[in-house]
């Protein structure tokens, strides 16, 4: 599949005088497990709500799955959404949920549905209102992968989860995206569970993009470097994006790869997905974009010390 | 983009995309409102039950009230005042105006308002039927549904409310009889009692798309309900059609009597100026009766003492509606509420569609 599952040029929200979101440009190809990463307020559910049509653009424009615009017919019907706080009719039974959205599209995998939620303990004639927060978020989810997307959508899909349940809705949105090809979209801010799930990256800040690219890329392009705390300003006119100090050692989380000359008295070595994306979220200036559409030789490196 | 992106290229299934059957909506629909029309049937049902047994004894009692020979005589009187005497508190039918708004409100606000308020809105408009599609989708079947059956109980409403509607020759009888136009009962009839619960429901609907929440998306509908209602009755209705006017002095008890005044010489006279010219004809003409059987006599008393009047120079006008004009009233009413229904329907829709979050 070479699309972009989402794509989105110079896009913006605005809500009364504030920018929830700007001049957002971004490619995400299909087949990867992107994370949509940031702080609360950052613009993830902005983005999101645009990419399904629910929010319209105050600037830019957004397509999903090659160039459907965004909330037409042929982009919802390619797409799931899984909406923070996975919104169910409450007092619905399990069975007349399936039912409800069965009717409203133009797919729906039935048996997929029920073998999902028998083995998920989940009975058919229980109200959703009663199930509990985990089971109500894996319902959800199993009601969007039973539409058979191409591309799934969900906001803050664990934020409200306990680490069982958390584990169990990432595991069965993980069989989804490698056993059947699901493209997938997530927001969250609990990086930890990202390391395992996600393969491509994006991280919003303030309403931008601050970095965004396949998470291989980024942990090639960055390397943690480790040396006396006097010797920092060594790197003055190197890409920092983020200096750590303790008393004696310094960390420095520098764009270089293996191939870059270490200099002498400190050590270089890969950076974890969770460091990377901390310290591109303490450095809110800094900016990395890996994404295609983009030339790798003229791309903006803010640096920041 | 620059050259690295893919062309836009749906696959070939999604080009021919056909959209998702609107009958899939009904049982949608169906399962996310079924307590609601179950409970508007319910109401409805309980109501017409009443009704029923209610208005059998009314239409019996006026059966035999009408069949009383002779009419003067004390038993008949007590058969008159047994019919006048049954079901006051539904005789000016104000009771049942609730139930057009009670229905539009509780079914018709909590439509989009119930969606927005919990955030399952997020979940209905992102499915692959469309959002406008799916508004529509369950508007309209819910707006037949209530219609339909708010039809079927405005028929019952027109047999219940039958023996008061003023029957010619039965007018002197003393029983309780009202004009088919009376405020509170033409509301209540075959087509405006349907028209106004469906203008009820399509008011709830919008209201819920612009307040959001259920209880005051409610709470509006009645208000909004209740204006146009009395708005309707008190300013709207009399101007449907072009009044007639006659100085006939017996207008039929199934007209409706906008207004009446005298003049003398083509100048209109005041309230108190004819009052000062009545009175002495009247003490005149009045017959020396004790005072509690004065209304026995008040009509025919009164006719002579304007018959008096105008042999004498005055002429007595009467701006009024024909009672053959009850049921183009009926349908202009029930038109324009159709009207204004689908108006209030369509700006819903198309505020869901153009809604941004």
């Amino acid at each position: 599949m070479n699309m972009n599952v989402v794509e989105a040029s110079g896009l913006g929200k605005r809500y009364g005088g504030t920018w929830a979101l700007r001049e957002c440009t971004l490619a995400i190809p299909a087949g990867h497990v992107a994370a949509l990463v940031g702080p609360n307020g950052a613009g993830k559910t902005t983005l999101l709500n645009l990419a399904v049509g629910l929010a319209e653009p105050s600037a830019g424009a957004v397509t999903v799955l090659g160039g459907r615009p965004a909330g037409s017919p042929a982009a919802l019907d390619g797409i799931a959404f899984v909406a923070q706080d996975t919104p169910l009719y409450k007092n619905l039974s399990v069975a007349d949920m399936l039912h409800v959205t069965r009717n409203l599209n133009r797919r729906f995998d039935q048996p997929y549905a029920q073998a999902r939620l028998a083995e998920l303990g989940i009975p058919l004639n229980r109200r959703a209102g009663k199930l509990s927060g985990g089971q109500q978020a894996q319902l959800a989810l199993t009601l969007a992968l039973a539409r058979r997307p191409r591309l799934l959508l969900l906001d803050e899909p664990v934020a409200m989860l306990d680490p069982v349940a958390r584990h169990d809705f990432m595991a069965l949105m993980l069989t989804a995206a490698v056993d059947d090809g699901v493209s997938v979209l997530l927001s969250s801010h609990v990086l930890t569970e990202l390391e395992r799930v996600a393969d491509y990256l994006i991280l919003l800040s303030r309403g931008r993009v601050q970095v965004a690219g396949e998470v291989d890329d980024l942990l090639a392009s960055h390397r943690v470097l480790t040396g006396p705390a006097a010797e920092v300003d060594r790197y003055a006119g190197r890409p920092v994006v983020h200096a750590g100090r303790a008393e004696v050692q310094a960390h420095l989380l520098v764009q270089a790869t293996a191939d870059d000359p270490v200099p002498p008295g400190w050590t270089a070595r890969t950076a974890s997905l969770e460091e990377l994306a901390l310290a591109y979220l303490r450095q809110p200036g800094a900016a990395a974009l890996h994404g295609p559409g983009r030339d790798r030789g003229t791309e903006k490196s803010e640096v920041t010390r | 983009m620059t050259a690295l992106t893919v062309p836009a290229r749906p696959e070939e299934d999604d080009t021919r995309l056909r959209p998702v059957p609107w009958r899939r909506m009904a049982g949608v629909t169906w399962r996310q409102h079924r307590y609601a029309l179950l409970g508007v049937v319910t109401l409805l049902g309980a109501v017409a039950v009443y009704l029923w047994i209610a208005g059998l004894q009314l239409h019996r009692a006026y059966a035999a009230a009408i069949a009383c020979h002779p009419a003067r005589s004390p038993a008949c009187q007590d058969l008159v005042n047994t019919f006048n005497g049954m079901g006051t508190f539904l005789a000016n039918g104000s009771i049942l105006q609730a139930l057009p708004a009670l229905i539009g409100a509780f079914v018709g606000a909590p439509v989009l308002a119930r969606e927005l308020e919990t955030g399952t809105y997020r979940y209905a408009w992102t499915q692959g039927f469309g959002r406008w599609r799916w508004t529509l989708g369950k508007l309209v079947p819910l707006a037949v549904a209530v219609t339909a059956a708010t039809a079927a109980f405005g028929a019952l409403l027109s047999w219940y409310y039958q023996p008061y509607l003023a029957t010619p020759g039965h007018q002197a009888l003393g029983l309780s009889q009202t004009s088919a136009f009376n405020g509170g009962l033409f509301d209540l009839r075959e087509v405006a009692f349907p028209a106004w619960t469906l203008a009820a429901f399509a008011i709830g609907a919008l209201a819920g798309m612009l307040i959001r929440r259920v209880v005051p998306a409610i709470v509006a509908t009645l208000a909004v309900y209740a204006g146009l209602a009395v708005t309707a009755g008190l300013f709207l209705r009399e101007h449907y059609l072009t009044p007639l006017l006659t100085t006939n002095l017996t207008v039929p008890g199934s007209a409706w009597i906008l207004s009446q005044w005298w003049t003398k010489g083509g100048t209109t006279l005041s309230q108190s100026t004819i009052q000062q010219v009545m009175d002495p004809v009247m003490q005149r003409l009045l017959p020396a009766v004790p005072p509690d059987q004065v209304h026995l006599y008040k009509l025919p008393t009164i006719l002579n003492a304007e018959q008096y009047l105008t042999q004498h120079g005055y002429t007595y006008w009467t701006r009024y509606q024909p009672g053959s004009r009850f049921w183009p009233f009926q349908w202009i009413e029930g038109g324009w509420l159709l009207a204004l229904s689908a108006l209030l329907i369509a700006a819903t829709i198309w505020l869901v569609r153009r809604r941004a979050t």
